[in-house]
């Protein structure tokens, strides 16, 4: 039997849409919610980041509370930046235990690039070694050894680069997560079908579900400012100068139209398993996204 | 060795303010390789001292100044003995070792850090000093080629490179090397990538409780209890 409803769809063969959330910088979250009951039924589950970018928010736990509260799917995304393993299992532990099965391990971004660049950075575990982690809780001990009383279950993903600029070390570390019992990726943003096709050339001979990291561009400024500041991802030339020949004002439908695109071609080519979705604080646009891709409609 | 960079004089002189006889101690050993608090360090500070003093008009220090061979060492703490019995304060160009150790040595005396220590690191160049241990107490550096994950990938990860790697650099500071992309290229030119491919379990932060001690195995062999 699966452990959620998001797991079950996994291995349905269908072409699975999620997306993702970021709480709010406060205590409102009407924003949040009104998100969430926007894309509950528009896609088979949703994200909640983890102090995105290492800025400090509202808890990822407490946003995949609101989700579930909504009659939503959520996936907890969890990284290693801002709790040892005590604070990690106890967590997951009230996830569980609150039916919150679907868990993204992540090791998280460094402390310098967010808002609180003088805390400490914890990264008692790795995202590999969350990943073996919970799977040491389900069959029901702590990572000590120690016994827990009810064992929780999950369905546990991680996050890979196909973009990454020097590829062969992420791949090490892919087969890593895959040995550690990742079920799931949620690939990092693919801008060039290229590196995806390449990339999924190589994954497919591993029995995971891969699906496309799609970032939502809102201007060819935002294009570059990711290239000079979020870690890891890079924009290919193409798609900035795509965003860059609109008029003022157009851009973000413009990147609605690139995703579309590249979500379309994805699925047409059958590239991967399903995409992955990311507003970054344009949420509100991703029914708009669905429909351009020809995948709108309720997701039971 | 020991890398460490000497404060601001504004900070030392706020430091120093409720003494009047100040003993400038500089350290002959790592302070001395790293220039933050050798001989030459501890002159260039006297002066400095006495001519931010003689501007402001209203100083009422008297200094001294001094070099031990290492400030970390009880053998050459005995030196100094002649030396503190009439000054207020010993102002330590030590490191953060240094300075401990004279606190023990000497109770009476007030002592200051001169200097901020830094990390273990060596020498990259002229003037520029690199961090590379961490001394965690579980040197795995047999695994990696020879370049320390702990001490050199911002995240301290046992198991391969983040995802924020680009340009082969670290996603906190674009100047710094990604260890992990190093670790992978010297493993592959070694025709060792497997030890990469391993899985690491979590560190164990007990390798060595803290505070740590550490007891030459021939004072355990007879049973002493040797600080050494």
């Amino acid at each position: 039997m699966a452990n959620s409803l998001f797991e079950e769809k996994l291995y349905s063969n269908e072409f699975l849409v999620t997306t993702e959330v970021g709480p709010p910088k406060g205590a409102d979250v009407s924003e949040t919610v009104h998100h969430i009951d926007l894309l509950k039924d528009k896609v088979d589950a949703i994200n909640v980041t983890d102090h995105q970018s290492s800025v400090m928010r509202f808890p990822s736990l407490g946003g995949c509370l609101l989700v579930k509260e909504h009659g939503g799917e959520p996936i907890l995304q969890v990284t290693c930046r801002d709790r040892n393993r005590l604070a990690l299992q106890a967590d997951l532990l009230l996830s569980y235990s609150r039916g919150i099965c679907n868990v993204l391990c992540l090791t998280g971004d460094s402390i310098d690039v967010g808002d609180h660049k003088e805390a400490k950075p914890v990264f008692d575990l790795d995202s590999v070694q969350l990943l073996k982690m919970i799977r040491t809780m389900e069959s029901g001990t702590d990572i000590t050894g120690n016994e827990l009383k009810g064992a929780p279950k999950f369905c546990i993903g991680a996050s890979v680069h196909p973009e990454a600029d020097f590829i062969e070390p992420q791949l090490v570390k892919f087969e890593k997560k895959v040995a550690g019992g990742a079920q799931f990726f949620q690939t990092q943003g693919i801008f060039d079908l290229g590196s995806l096709r390449k990339f999924m050339q190589y994954a497919s001979q591993f029995n995971v579900k891969i699906l496309a990291g799609i970032i939502v561009l809102a201007s060819a400024r935002m294009a570059r400012y990711i290239n000079d500041n979020v870690p890891g991802i890079i924009v290919c030339q193409d798609i900035i100068d795509e965003l860059a020949g609109v008029e003022k004002g157009k851009g973000l439908q413009k990147g609605i139209e690139i995703a579309a695109r590249l979500i379309r071609t994805i699925k047409e080519e059958n590239l991967c398993h399903g995409v992955h979705i990311m507003a970054v604080g344009n949420e509100g646009i991703v029914p708009d996204i669905l429909e351009a891709a020809e995948l709108a409609g309720v997701r039971p | 060795m020991i890398v460490a960079e000497q404060k601001p004089l504004d900070e030392i002189r706020q430091m120093i303010t409720p003494y009047e006889m100040v003993l400038i101690l500089g350290c002959g050993t790592c302070m001395t390789v790293c220039d933050a608090g050798g001989e030459r360090e501890v002159s260039f500070l006297h002066n400095s001292l006495r001519v931010a003093q003689a501007k402001s008009g209203n100083g009422t220090h008297t200094f001294s100044e001094y070099t031990l061979k290492r400030q970390c060492d009880p053998e050459f703490l005995d030196l100094l003995t002649d030396r503190v019995s009439d000054v207020d304060a010993i102002l330590s160009l030590g490191c953060g070792i240094g300075v401990q150790a004279i606190a023990e040595r000497y109770p009476e005396v007030s002592v200051l850090p001169g200097v901020n220590t830094s990390f273990m690191g060596m020498t990259k160049e002229m003037g520029v000093w690199d961090e590379r241990c961490a001394a965690c107490g579980d040197c795995r550096l047999a695994e990696t080629a020879g370049i320390c994950p702990i001490t050199r990938c911002t995240k301290g990860i046992l198991n391969g490179p983040c995802a924020g790697t680009k340009n082969g650099k670290c996603e906190a500071n674009k100047d710094m090397d990604c260890a992990w992309l190093l670790i992978y290229k010297r493993l592959e030119g070694l025709g060792q990538l497997e030890k990469m491919r391993r899985y690491y379990p979590p560190r164990n932060f007990r390798a060595i409780p803290r505070p740590k001690r550490i007891m030459s195995k021939a004072n355990i062999d007879v049973g002493g209890e040797g600080d050494g």
